[in-house]
């Protein structure tokens, strides 16, 4: 039984561990949480969301609904799902545009969700030198499957969201997950190298990924 | 396997001729030959050789630009090897708050000594949240391949369905991985296009008409077939990088996108970990998260995280399930030298940069981990009872390469020889038990004459001034073997020897100089 | 250098070595099977004014025995070690390969052998084994040891000198000194050449495979000679060069060094 497989596997770690004294504490040579010093974050982040070969580009807020319709034209993207929490604004701006726009409440089936061309999420946070985007799946980010089954992914990035690296931006998450929410990290579209290292963009996620950061409050 | 019989019926159906997954290789791993005798056989794969000297260079490449990028690699290095000590010299404490952690968060917890318990519990997880159909979608987990789960799933007459690009190709190629990261990269384009051809359309959706060899294309086929696998999932099984104990997180790191349809779209997910997979807190993902994909695939980050902690309202898996296994590991940590393995993370990065390896490729290790980290591992894991095992510790020229790449600061040459000595120690047991030995064991005679040799200075210089290593010195020791056919022989095979000189160095010193060093 | 002696002159009391004395350890292959970079080496520190004792007790590292995983006969070859070469300032070896082994090896097996007496005689035998490029530029100061060799090389670093001795990059310092030379790089310098001791008899295959790519990138610099430290690398290396017949020379980095015009 488990219960009994539980108690021996404990028990030989215990023995295992015989010449281990109990107040043994590996000391561990770092300090938690620090940014990396980097010239220019946002300069950072736009360099490695190209070098994934990701389309980056920066706006204000006011631009935001504008680019985003934009963007759902250029990848010839019919249909979206707007997650609850995103800005009422882009959702019109889609309707304008011809864009089929659905909402996730009730939630989409699985076969809704492939048949829907792109979503547009907001983010948690993001860090510049890796080019990561992190998803705590809060408010205007959905559900986990929203940003993973449709083919192409608009995500909108504050400027005030992104930090230099990892050590901050797993800092800045670490409250959601305590919460036990899912988080999310994306670093460009989705990739393989599995034959002959070669690397192709898209697999099974996204495809395409579309980052839009917001440098400066046009509107809410 | 402890199957029940009526479920084994069902797939066994007409005498193992009806399988629900490709076949892999018959045979189990621990059979395979002895570590030299199948990597003669690969060394004469023209194509593997080729794939792999290619492919090797590529992401060593890669990974040097990455870490040399990052001015703190070293302190992150010292830091993962820290972390992960401070948890393994302590690992009773953190599997329980672990466990307490994953409870408190609404996953059942259950435990597996070995594989055998493991594929037990699994099976029987798996039959309980099964839909119409009897089949799992996989995320790529190397405790998975260690305990061989598809094929006891397949017993049980359940489908295992590998959606890993790679993983995929390996198993419709009724192959077996031969590399932890890129488990297909013994296959080039046209041989993974032969496969698609050959096999999608009889367990799923066939490749597409005209699929061509761009590697682009053969994704989008993979895509495709492995769509309506997704979309129809019930349970997902995968491992995990990494367990924190604090918070009952489990965390996937990959590239495609698989895993993340795996574990988001199943209702029930399974995930098989490693009891070393444990690692304190939440912020010591910082760490790895920087040390894992920069030494892995030789990027900044892998393309997706996945981190989930239980059951989440309204988004994903409703029910979630986590065996720990055991699996060989506390034997693994009952060795206070050979513990420090158990810090690997699964990088690859040490397979990638083992000249070894790039010769051989993965299959020749008889086992799912290869390279310098698989040569000690696997022994670690299995015993040194089996050829294959006894072989792999010896797999390697100790040129240390692996220990300068290993994110974890694994001292993998000094595990290797560590493991040399375990396989001396076991042979010369079975030596004195009188069993297990078909041949006389030459090695070991010869060894202890050459200790004794260099252990009396006045046989050493005896034997350099008659200038024949072999003869006077063996002579009370071996005088009944006669010619050596090893080592001379598999020497000279390829590479001349030099005729060897007509004064030793002692000699000429003796005959140019004083005992004090003044000259003559 | 202040003191650039020829070969029949004494070194002066301002040469670098001057006073100081050295306990060569030869190594067990050179000294039966490559006396050339032992005797190099004595004429070379001679030269920059030290004494060179060659203590005839010693016999090997053990690294053989102890790669094999015959930790228990390599204890008396590690007593042997510290007993032979216990009080000397200075033990200089011509191999990175062997002073890797017992910078890393002799404490470990003193550990395995239960006997704290050894450990601190191999402590302070340690402390004093040098691989003659370390000798030369951390000891001697030295890194131009007027050396003249008028001939175009490659140079091998030899994964034990890179990675366990850990000499850095001292051997192609003091190459870059040496009057007339040509150095060319050699692609894929830091790989394996596919030696590892027993390796290559146990795995003799892989072992040839290695050596010949090694080889084709020693051939691709056109050189005349292959520098290394170690000279079972060497061993390895030019036994496919030689069937090959390709005209490149093995050759110790102390052989290089030791050369002058008198010589050349």
């Amino acid at each position: 039984m488990s219960s009994s497989a539980r108690e021996e596997i404990l028990g030989r770690v215990r023995l295992a561990l015989a010449d281990v004294p109990p107040a043994d504490e590996t000391p561990i040579p770092w300090t938690y949480g620090q940014p990396r010093a980097l010239d220019d974050v946002l300069d950072r982040f736009e360099d490695r969301i190209i070098d994934y070969r990701a389309a980056f580009e920066r706006c204000s807020g006011a631009e935001v609904p504008a680019r985003v319709a934009a963007a759902l034209a250029r990848y010839c993207a019919r249909s979206a799902v707007l997650p609850d929490g995103l800005d009422d604004a882009i959702g019109a701006a889609l309707v304008a545009s011809g864009v089929a726009v659905r909402s996730d409440r009730p939630p989409l089936t699985r076969t809704e969700l492939d048949a829907t061309g792109a979503v547009v999420t907001t983010c948690a946070v993001a860090a510049a030198e890796t080019g990561t985007i992190m998803l705590d799946h809060g408010p205007g980010q959905g559900r986990r499957a929203l940003s993973l089954v449709p083919d192409v992914h608009v995500c909108i990035v504050r400027a005030d969201q992104v930090v230099s690296d990892i050590p901050e931006a797993v800092a800045r998450t670490v409250r959601a997950l305590r919460e036990r929410r899912p988080v999310t990290w994306i670093s460009g579209g989705s990739a393989t190298s599995d034959i002959e290292l070669t690397r192709v963009e898209g697999v099974h996620g996204p495809r395409t990924l579309h980052v839009l950061l917001v440098e400066t409050e046009g509107r809410g | 396997m402890n199957i029940p019989l009526s479920i084994a019926a069902v797939g066994r159906d007409t005498a193992d001729s009806v399988r629900l997954t490709p076949a892999p290789p018959p045979g189990r791993l621990i059979d395979s030959p002895r570590f030299p005798v199948q990597a003669r056989v690969e060394l004469g794969n023209a194509v593997q050789r080729k794939n792999l000297h290619q492919a090797m260079t590529t992401i060593r490449a890669k990974r040097a630009v990455v870490t040399a990028e990052l001015d703190n690699w070293e302190q992150l290095r010292l830091a993962g090897e820290a972390i992960k000590n401070r948890t393994l010299r302590h690992l009773d404490h953190y599997l329980v708050q672990l466990e307490e952690s994953l409870t408190a968060a609404g996953t059942t917890v259950h435990w597996a000594r070995d594989a055998e318990e493991a594929n037990r519990i699994i099976v029987g997880l798996v039959e309980e949240s099964l839909g119409e159909r009897r089949e799992v979608v996989k995320v790529k987990s190397m405790a998975t391949q260690e305990i061989d789960m598809n094929e006891a799933l397949e017993e049980a007459g359940i489908a295992a369905w590998e959606t890993d690009l790679a993983e995929l190709i390996v198993q419709l190629g009724h192959d077996r991985p031969s590399h932890i990261l890129v488990p297909a990269i013994h296959r080039n384009r046209s041989e993974v296009r032969e496969i698609f051809n050959e096999e999608m359309g009889r367990y799923g959706r066939p490749a597409p008409e005209g699929l061509d060899t761009e590697p682009a294309n053969l994704a989008g086929a993979a895509r495709l077939h492995l769509r309506e696998k997704f979309l129809r999932a019930k349970v997902a099984i995968s491992g995990a990088n990494f367990a924190i104990a604090e918070s009952g997180t489990l965390v996937v790191v990959e590239s495609e996108g698989n895993g993340r349809m795996c574990l988001t779209l199943a209702e029930t997910l399974i995930s098989v970990v490693g009891i070393e997979k444990v690692i304190p807190t939440l912020e010591d993902l910082e760490v790895f998260l920087q040390l894992l994909p920069r030494s892995s695939t030789g990027e900044r980050m892998n393309p997706y995280t996945s981190l989930w902690t239980g059951p989440s309202s309204g988004d994903g898996p409703t029910t979630t399930h986590v065996v720990l296994i055991d699996n060989g590991r506390t034997k693994v940590l009952a060795d206070p030298v050979g513990r420090d393995a158990l810090r690997c993370i699964r990088c690859s990065a040490c397979i990638n940069v083992c000249p070894v390896y790039e010769k051989v490729g993965g299959h020749a290790y008889g086992s799912v981990y290869p390279g310098p980290i698989g040569a000690v591992l696997t022994p670690m894991l299995r015993g040194v009872t089996s050829p294959v095992d006894a072989s792999l510790p010896f797999a390697s020229t100790l040129c240390g390469a692996c220990f300068d790449v290993c994110p974890v600061r694994i001292p993998l040459p000094d595990l290797l020889v560590h493991m040399r000595h375990k396989v001396v120690e076991a042979k010369a047991e079975a030596a004195s038990g009188g069993r297990g030995l078909l041949h006389p064991h030459l090695e070991p005679v010869l060894m202890r004459a050459t200790g004794t040799m260099f252990a009396r200075p006045s046989l050493w210089a005896a034997a350099v001034a008659g200038g024949t290593l072999g003869g006077r010195i063996l002579k009370g020791h071996v005088a009944h073997f006669g010619p050596l056919p090893w080592p001379l022989a598999s020497w000279t095979g390829a590479r001349d020897v030099p005729i060897p000189p007509t004064e030793s160095y002692r000699a000429w010193y003796a005959r140019t100089h004083h005992e004090d060093g003044s000259l003559k | 250098m202040t003191t650039t002696p020829t070969a029949q002159g004494r070194p002066g009391l301002d040469a670098p070595g001057a006073g100081k004395t050295v306990a060569l350890f030869s190594t067990c292959a050179n000294d039966v099977m490559f006396p050339q970079a032992p005797i190099a080496m004595t004429r070379l520190l001679e030269r920059l004014g030290c004494r060179v004792v060659f203590p005839t007790k010693q016999t090997c590292c053990g690294q053989p025995l102890v790669n094999t995983g015959y930790f228990d006969q390599s204890v008396p070859i590690v007593r042997n070690f510290a007993k032979t070469f216990g009080g000397y300032d200075y033990v200089v070896a011509p191999s990175g390969s062997c002073v890797g082994a017992v910078r890393h090896q002799h404490q470990l097996l003193a550990d395995h052998a239960l006997d704290p007496g050894l450990r601190r005689d191999v402590d302070a035998v340690v402390a004093a084994t040098f691989d003659i490029s370390e000798f030369l530029i951390d000891v001697l100061g030295v890194t131009d040891v007027g050396a003249y060799f008028p001939h175009t090389v490659t140079y091998h670093p030899t994964c034990h000198s890179l990675r366990v001795a850990h000499v850095g990059d001292r051997p192609m310092r003091l190459l870059q000194a040496v009057r007339g030379i040509t150095i060319r790089d050699l692609p894929d310098a830091d790989r394996c050449c596919g030696f590892g001791g027993t390796f290559a008899l146990k795995n003799a295959d892989i072992s040839v495979a290695m050596a010949s790519d090694k080889a084709r990138n020693v051939a691709s610099t056109g050189a005349e000679y292959l520098v290394a430290g170690d000279n079972l690398c060497l061993l390895n290396i030019s036994g496919v060069l030689n069937r090959q017949q390709s005209g490149i020379r093995p050759i110790h980095l102390v052989e290089v060094l030791a050369a002058t015009e008198a010589t050349s």
